[in-house]
């Protein structure tokens, strides 16, 4: 199913904290529910390239939890705020606009799409990369499909949006300073995963920083376990136009993540780059 | 209803170059596109006479009321584009006008000639300013290197050439004279502006090339002077081009002396920013003292 041709203003619905992060809901009134994966592009209706400063351009952001509303379909989205835009979307308030264009990008496959001996799905979630991998256990739960989760965190600071996001799932965490869970990478955990029965029998999705997502790649590829990335780079359109995030392909060339992706195999992109 | 070159199109905005990928959009949006196709010509990224991959990432850089490019011109090369992209952005319901690039006149020949016989393909714009690649920079800066090339190359084909000006030099109303000269049948003007920006986290350029081309609101101002500058010395058609987010925006490159108008990285920021801006002009002029010159133009 295709985006509606065009951005579009919807309202805040909701907006507040979640673990250190913040959530916040929209009401788009024209599209139709994103799948797992996809994102779309956002910007506020007021106060974004205000007197000619930054935020201007859009900001790409996967969506965490979706349904819907009387309006139309409600979006979700986890935001940690790192530079001017991301500040901005931290600040809103139920009641704002924000121009929405989207859902964009491709989505996760099913565990058995992508390897016929995977009947239960690993979803391993870095920091603010929990965000889509919400939506996708919701999916898989809804299909019987085994799924674990495994989150890692930096520290306090950088941690949570769990409850909401990952209700009634076995998940395990693991966190840099030890403050819950394992103390050191959520890469750890997968390893263990990995070492036993459960690299033929699940696959593995996994959206984080640059490094976790190149060490998950190295390591499914290693066990021979199917995985897919949910890959994150610098983008001014979302649809293709401004050919900004590119990332380098396997083999040479670039692919643009926008249209190529978010989603992406190990094996599609430039290990260092995974 | 403008008058392009003998080209009627609707309105007069159209797209600058390598700001929508109308085949991408097509996958994105579906139907809705051609449907509501935003742009009354449409502009293709560059074509270069081999394929191309780009640049290495980063590419983009956000800043103040605009962005820093350096994508490096991907293109599947001229047989590619030819055999995969040009029967795609045929079914567009709007007039096509293709963007080439090459390093030497045998090479742009090469180009303008294989492009110019397609019955699909309404125009030419030969970009010979885009800072993204060396040799870009060489024939746009000189008036004589420009007027050479132009001259070369107006003998291959009867459909209209435009010359895409650079802004990146002293006097871009001296290039535009010869272009003209040469036998341009228009020119498209401005192309970015060389700019640089360093991230204070590493110290290091923003953009992995070190520069590129500054887009977006901040180059506007710079770009209406130049429009006006080379409408004071030309009497070939105008594309202008910098910065235009709304139709009060176009209406500055209109009375600056430019007949049609292009919408570049506004559309990043919204992907029918091509209709709005034509929808917009029209009251944009009322509310202005409007010229009947101008109000022809619109």
């Amino acid at each position: 199913m295709t985006a509606p041709f065009g951005r579009r203003l919807c309202k805040v619905s909701e907006s507040r904290a979640s673990g250190g992060y913040r959530l916040f809901s929209l009401i788009d009134p024209e599209g139709h529910e994103p799948q797992p994966g996809q994102f779309y592009m956002l910007a506020t209706e007021s106060h974004w390239e205000q007197s000619g400063r930054r935020p201007y351009l859009p900001r790409a952001l996967s969506v965490a939890e979706t349904g819907p509303a009387a309006a139309g379909v409600r979006l979700d989205f986890l935001i940690e705020g790192i530079g001017p835009g991301t500040d901005r979307l931290c600040e809103l308030e139920p009641g704002e606009g924000v121009w929405v264009n989207g859902p964009l990008g491709n989505s996760f496959s099913m565990p058995r799409e992508l390897a016929p001996g995977a009947a239960g799905a690993i979803l391993v979630g870095g920091g603010i990369g929990v965000a889509p991998l919400a939506l996708l256990r919701r999916s898989f739960v809804a299909r019987n499909i085994a799924t674990r989760v495994l989150l890692g965190f930096r520290d306090a600071a950088h941690s949570g949006g769990l409850d909401e996001l990952f209700s009634c799932c076995e998940i395990k965490l693991a966190s840099d300073d030890g403050h819950v869970g394992h103390h050191g990478y959520v890469t750890d955990l997968l390893a263990t995963m990995l070492d036993g029965d459960d690299a033929a029998s699940a696959a593995v999705y996994a959206c984080g920083p640059p490094q976790m997502l190149e060490a998950v790649g190295a390591m499914c590829t290693e066990a021979g376990a199917a995985c897919e990335l949910a890959m994150e780079s610098p983008m001014a359109c979302g649809y293709g136009a401004c050919f900004g995030c590119a990332v380098p392909k396997a083999g040479g060339g670039y692919l643009r993540l926008c249209v190529d992706g978010p989603v992406v195999r190990p094996d599609q992109v430039e290990a260092a780059h995974a | 209803m403008p008058d392009f070159c003998g080209i009627e199109l609707a309105h007069p905005v159209i797209n600058a170059s390598g700001t929508f990928d109308a085949i991408a959009a097509r996958r994105v949006y579906g139907d809705a596109l051609p449907a509501n196709f935003p742009f009354s010509a449409f502009v293709s990224k560059t074509i270069t006479p081999e394929p191309r991959a780009g640049n290495e990432p980063q590419r983009i850089w956000e800043t103040p009321a605009g962005m820093i490019n350096s994508i490096g011109l991907p293109n599947k090369g001229l047989e590619g584009f030819l055999a995969e992209d040009l029967p795609q952005l045929a079914e567009l319901p709007v007039p096509l006008i293709v963007s080439v690039m090459a390093t030497g006149h045998d090479e742009f020949a090469r180009l303008v000639k294989g492009v110019g016989e397609r019955e699909e393909v309404a125009a030419i714009e030969l970009n010979v300013s885009c800072p993204n690649v060396h040799s870009g920079l060489i024939v746009g800066e000189q008036p004589s290197e420009t007027e050479a090339l132009v001259e070369a190359l107006r003998p291959l084909t009867e459909k209209p050439l435009i010359v895409k000006l650079t802004p990146n030099v002293a006097n871009p109303a001296d290039v535009a004279v010869a272009a003209e000269e040469g036998g341009a049948d228009a020119v498209s003007l401005i192309n970015t502006l060389k700019a640089s920006a360093i991230d204070p986290a590493t110290g290091k350029p923003g953009i992995a090339a070190g520069h590129g081309g500054l887009s977006g609101p901040a180059v506007r101002p710079v770009a209406v002077a130049q429009v006006r500058a080379v409408a004071a010395v030309v009497t070939i058609p105008i594309v202008g081009m910098g910065g235009i987010a709304s139709g009060a925006d176009a209406v500055e490159f209109l009375h600056a002396g430019a007949l049609l108008v292009a919408v570049g990285t506004e559309n990043f920021r919204d992907p029918r920013a091509g209709s709005r801006v034509a929808g917009e002009i029209a009251g944009a002029l009322r509310a202005g003292q409007s010229s009947a010159q101008i109000g022809n133009a619109a």
